[in-house]
């Protein structure tokens, strides 16, 4: 069956078994735009280096359409991060919020399915600021997944408190019985004056083919802090498109740190709002990629408010077969006076047949601003390479240890340790070429 | 004439002849807003298979280039949607609205300048271009067009004497058929886009130069292009071919009467350069920017493109963008041969309403290509000023270099500036660079000038010169002045 009347058929039955909410109407909504608009070609602007509508010819099921569902505790412990088991857990399967396998540790915080929270005393909190993502991505794919907004979850970071315990997120999907979609959906809140770290991570187990199409929305209030942190390590057979959007409502500090280190195919919006003066946020990513993977960073910088400072360095080592893009927006709006907007792009290219496409855009509407963007693509420096070598060191150690210091920029960013370590035993063993 | 019209004129002729830099274009109202009267002979309004036929025709042109035409003019009709991908807002343009031709009256090729109807002659003196100036004191070669028919040119002897051929393009057509038949349409071909394909199908007429191998041009090829009659579009074609080790600069300036009706203008410019050639193209756009509401002003839909086909060979852009409601314009390199250079020099200004998208495209392909671009973009008033460029290293282009610059003035709050840098590396030994900066005049810098006596508006004159002098350096001398002198008279009253 073709996979978008597939889709169609299983919106219609979803929106016939669920109640009338806020939520049936954005799916509804979401479904019409998602109809209208289709899966993004690379004739859309923003997908004119990514192409995504070729998977769509595959069959691709959603989880309760497979016939065997046993995902294991066992599957879990083999991909467990450092830390885990002195951290919150959510646990997403197939794009379906699973409590079973999530703990909640910390008591600053909540967690919870979104749906509950729909209806709880959160409920002005989710109308308030889900769906938001979708005024910066007017293309199918976004809009794909509000229209299946089901079994997200929700997290909410109590006022004034300092999670204990970071959160560490799996996006598991099955593909051990069929090619799998799964459409994870998250909505954060962290309160005024909280603090939170987050980790996510993307894991496909099995052999058959699997698509993510996620969205995490968060909104941060007066005076907090949010760390996340996107650790991205899948296997080939995987497919990742993955929706990051931070709404600044009020001053506050985001950090959004991406390491995309293999996968099929990834690609990463994250859009910073900055609707708050006075707000700062930092961008940081690392890609490091060889055989036939694409990695794809598209990221934004809304700054709708004066004296807001955002800082961004995306860097990339594109080794074999690898294709990297690039996109960095940055809007400035007219009321937005004072703003301070840096952006960098840095790119290695290590083979023959890796490419990197890479444009750092800027569009600006108010005068009072310094605005700069650099973007570069190079190779190793003969010179440092050559005092290297000339003290003995190896041609393939000393390309390592350059290219380690390469990243070096990136991951001294991540601030707890246990992922610090973590991601740079990964980046060394990816490195040791 | 009216009397105001006249006020203007006169107050133009002044201005050239004392050459006052700065004082003269107190008065920011477009110094060029007169309108010529002269007979035209039109072609009806519209554009259908009988109008490119009616031009062909006009023009005595031989079969191939007739069928050229008509091919262009069915992939036009096929193409049938202006590009909507640039960052501005284009009205609906009427391309049904727009005359196709329409020349001055003649009764025969002038031999000298005695024979060219004293109406037009006066015109080029209002400008300040005058045929018989520009011969005697600055050995310039000028191709003028007026409405789309060269009526004169100068110093053609002494340059066929080194074996240039610099024409028009429908002379070029007559006698050097072979010529153009090889190269037109060899680096802009019909298919390449909207308005190249419209261009392709209607284009009235335009500069034909040939360099052959080895001569090194004595002087700078100039034209001078001027819209005039009413309603009319100006479709302009260039085509510059520069054989083996030979050098060539080229000008062109354009300046345009005043006109409340939008005008369009699409023209086409290609540039070959063979071994060991190099081509500097320098440009002062200057077209009618509309008023201080935005009304009016010309449409400048332009598609520039050089090809350094041999090796060694280099192209220079060189432009100065003042004018024009709207601009679409990306003068590219297609860096083919081995060991070739591209280079791209631009400063764009935009004052009340204007809108600009423009940029370049440095392709490499050949190995050891080298490519530098330096754009700088100034915005006023509540004008959009954008620069989109792209830098392709191949597959094949090993050690490619590039770098760019952008960087971009915001003068008032109510204007808007764009960067939209493509970068796209497909070999491991390229190296590209890419960087830009957005700021306004920093209150300080005024400040220090205020205290030394200089007053605001001078202050900002010189800081935006400075901003723009790497640019400006590369532009031939006759031009540097008449630029400079843009740049103040563009931004008048947008600060302070």
């Amino acid at each position: 069956m073709n996979t978008i009347t597939y889709f169609k058929e299983r919106f219609e039955q979803l929106q016939a078994d669920s109640v009338d909410t806020h939520i049936k109407a954005m799916r509804d909504e979401a479904f019409n735009e998602f109809s209208q608009k289709g899966i993004p070609t690379v004739k859309h602007e923003e997908w004119k280096y990514t192409r995504i509508n070729d998977f769509f010819i595959k069959d691709y099921q959603f989880s309760t359409d497979l016939k065997e569902q046993h995902f294991t505790k066992e599957d879990l412990q083999h991909l467990k991060m450092p830390g885990h088991d002195n951290a919150n857990v959510i646990t997403f399967i197939n794009g379906h919020y699973h409590p079973e396998f999530s703990t909640l540790r910390s008591d600053e915080l909540e967690i919870m399915p979104l749906q509950e929270a729909a209806h709880n005393q959160f409920a002005p909190i989710v109308e308030k600021h889900l769906g938001h993502s979708a005024d910066y991505h007017r293309d199918g794919i976004n809009a794909l997944n509000t229209a299946f907004i089901q079994e997200g979850v929700f997290v909410h970071v109590l006022k004034g408190r300092t999670a204990k315990h970071p959160i560490y997120m799996y996006n598991i999907t099955d593909a051990r019985s069929g090619n799998i979609f799964a459409q994870p959906r998250v909505l954060v809140h962290v309160d005024e004056n909280a603090h939170v770290q987050m980790v996510e991570t993307f894991a496909t187990i099995g052999s058959d083919e699997s698509f993510t199409n996620q969205v995490i929305e968060m909104a941060v209030e007066k005076d907090a802090v949010l760390e996340l942190y996107k650790i991205q390590n899948d296997a080939p057979n995987s497919t990742v498109v993955s929706t990051t959007h931070v709404n600044q409502v009020g001053t506050s500090i985001a950090n959004v740190i991406t390491i995309s280190l293999s996968g099929g195919l990834v690609r990463n919006n994250l859009n910073m709002v900055m609707d708050a003066p006075n707000s700062l946020s930092n961008m940081y990513g690392l890609y490091l990629q060889k055989g036939h993977t694409h990695v794809d960073n598209h990221t934004v910088v809304d700054n709708r408010q004066p004296n807001c400072v955002s800082n961004e360095l995306y860097k990339g080592i594109l080794d074999g077969n690898s294709t990297g893009v690039f996109n960095g927006k940055i809007f400035v709006r007219q009321i937005a006076q004072k703003t301070n907007a840096y952006q960098s792009n840095k790119n290695i290219l290590l083979s023959d047949n890796a490419s990197v496409n890479t444009k750092p855009q800027l569009e600006i509407f108010a005068d009072d601003v310094k605005c700069s963007h650099g973007c570069t693509v190079g190779q190793l420096d003969e010179e440092a390479l050559f005092y290297l070598k000339s003290r003995g060191i190896s041609d393939h150690t000393a390309k390592a240890l350059l290219l380690q210091g390469f990243a070096l920029d990136i991951l001294e960013k991540i601030k707890p340790s246990e992922i610090r370590l973590f991601v740079d035993e990964l980046v060394q063993k990816q490195l040791s070429l | 004439m009216s009397l105001e019209t006249d006020q203007i004129v006169s107050k133009a002729i002044e201005s050239d002849v004392e050459f006052d830099p700065i004082e003269n274009h107190v008065n920011s109202e477009y110094k060029y807003g007169f309108v010529t009267e002269i007979e035209t002979e039109s072609a009806p309004k519209g554009l259908n298979e009988d109008i490119v036929r009616f031009i062909s025709a006009k023009k005595n042109e031989p079969e191939w280039m007739l069928e050229r035409r008509l091919k262009a003019f069915a992939q036009w009709q096929k193409m049938n949607e202006m590009p909507q991908w640039a960052n501005l807002v284009i009205p609906e343009i009427d391309f049904q609205d727009v005359i196709y031709y329409s020349a001055p009256k003649q009764k025969e090729k002038p031999k000298s300048l005695d024979e060219v109807d004293p109406e037009l002659i006066k015109t080029f003196q209002k400008l300040g271009i005058s045929l018989e100036e520009q011969k005697r004191l600055t050995g310039v070669a000028v191709d003028a067009v007026i409405d789309s028919v060269s009526i004169g040119t100068t110093f053609k002897k002494q340059l066929a004497e080194l074996g240039i051929i610099f024409c028009s393009m429908s002379e070029a057509i007559q006698e050097h058929p072979d010529l153009v038949r090889q190269y037109l349409s060899t680096v802009v071909p019909p298919t390449d886009n909207f308005y190249a394909a419209l261009n392709s199908a209607v284009f009235s007429d335009g500069s034909f130069c040939y360099i052959p191998k080895g001569v090194r041009c004595p002087m700078e090829l100039s034209t001078y292009f001027r819209i005039n009659a009413e309603n009319t579009g100006q479709f302009e074609r260039t085509l510059i071919v520069a054989d083996e080790g030979s050098y060539v600069s080229y000008l062109e300036g354009c300046t345009a009467p005043r006109r409340d009706e939008n005008q369009l203008h699409a023209a086409v410019v290609e540039i070959i350069a063979m071994d060991n050639a190099e081509v500097k193209y320098s440009t002062v756009q200057n077209w009618y920017p509309g008023d201080k509401e935005g009304k009016g002003g010309i449409y400048n839909f332009v598609t520039k493109r050089g090809i350094c086909k041999g090796h060694h060979s280099k192209i220079s852009w060189t432009q100065v963008e003042t004018g024009s409601a709207i601009t679409w314009k990306y003068p590219s390199v297609i860096l083919q041969g081995d060991n070739s250079t591209g280079e791209f020099y631009s400063v764009a200004v935009t004052n009340n309403f204007q809108q600009a998208d423009t940029g370049t495209k440095m392709l490499h392909i050949g190995k050891n290509t080298r490519s530098r671009v330096v754009s700088k973009g100034i915005s006023a008033g509540r004008s959009q000023n954008s620069y989109r460029g792209l830098v392709r290293v191949g597959k094949n282009a090993k050690n490619a270099r590039n770098f760019s610059q952008c960087d971009s003035l915001l003068l008032g709050d109510k204007c808007g500036a764009h960067t939209f840098p493509y970068i796209e590396v497909k070999n491991k030994t390229g190296v590209v660079e890419h960087e830009a900066t957005t700021s306004k005049i920093g209150e300080d810098q005024i400040f220090y000038c205020n205290q030394r006596g200089i007053d605001t508006e001078k202050a900002v004159a010189l800081i935006i010169n400075g901003f723009a002098k790497e640019v400006m350096d590369h532009l031939p001398m006759e031009f540097a002045v008449e630029a400079k002198k843009l740049l103040e008279v563009s931004l008048e009253g947008s600060v302070g």
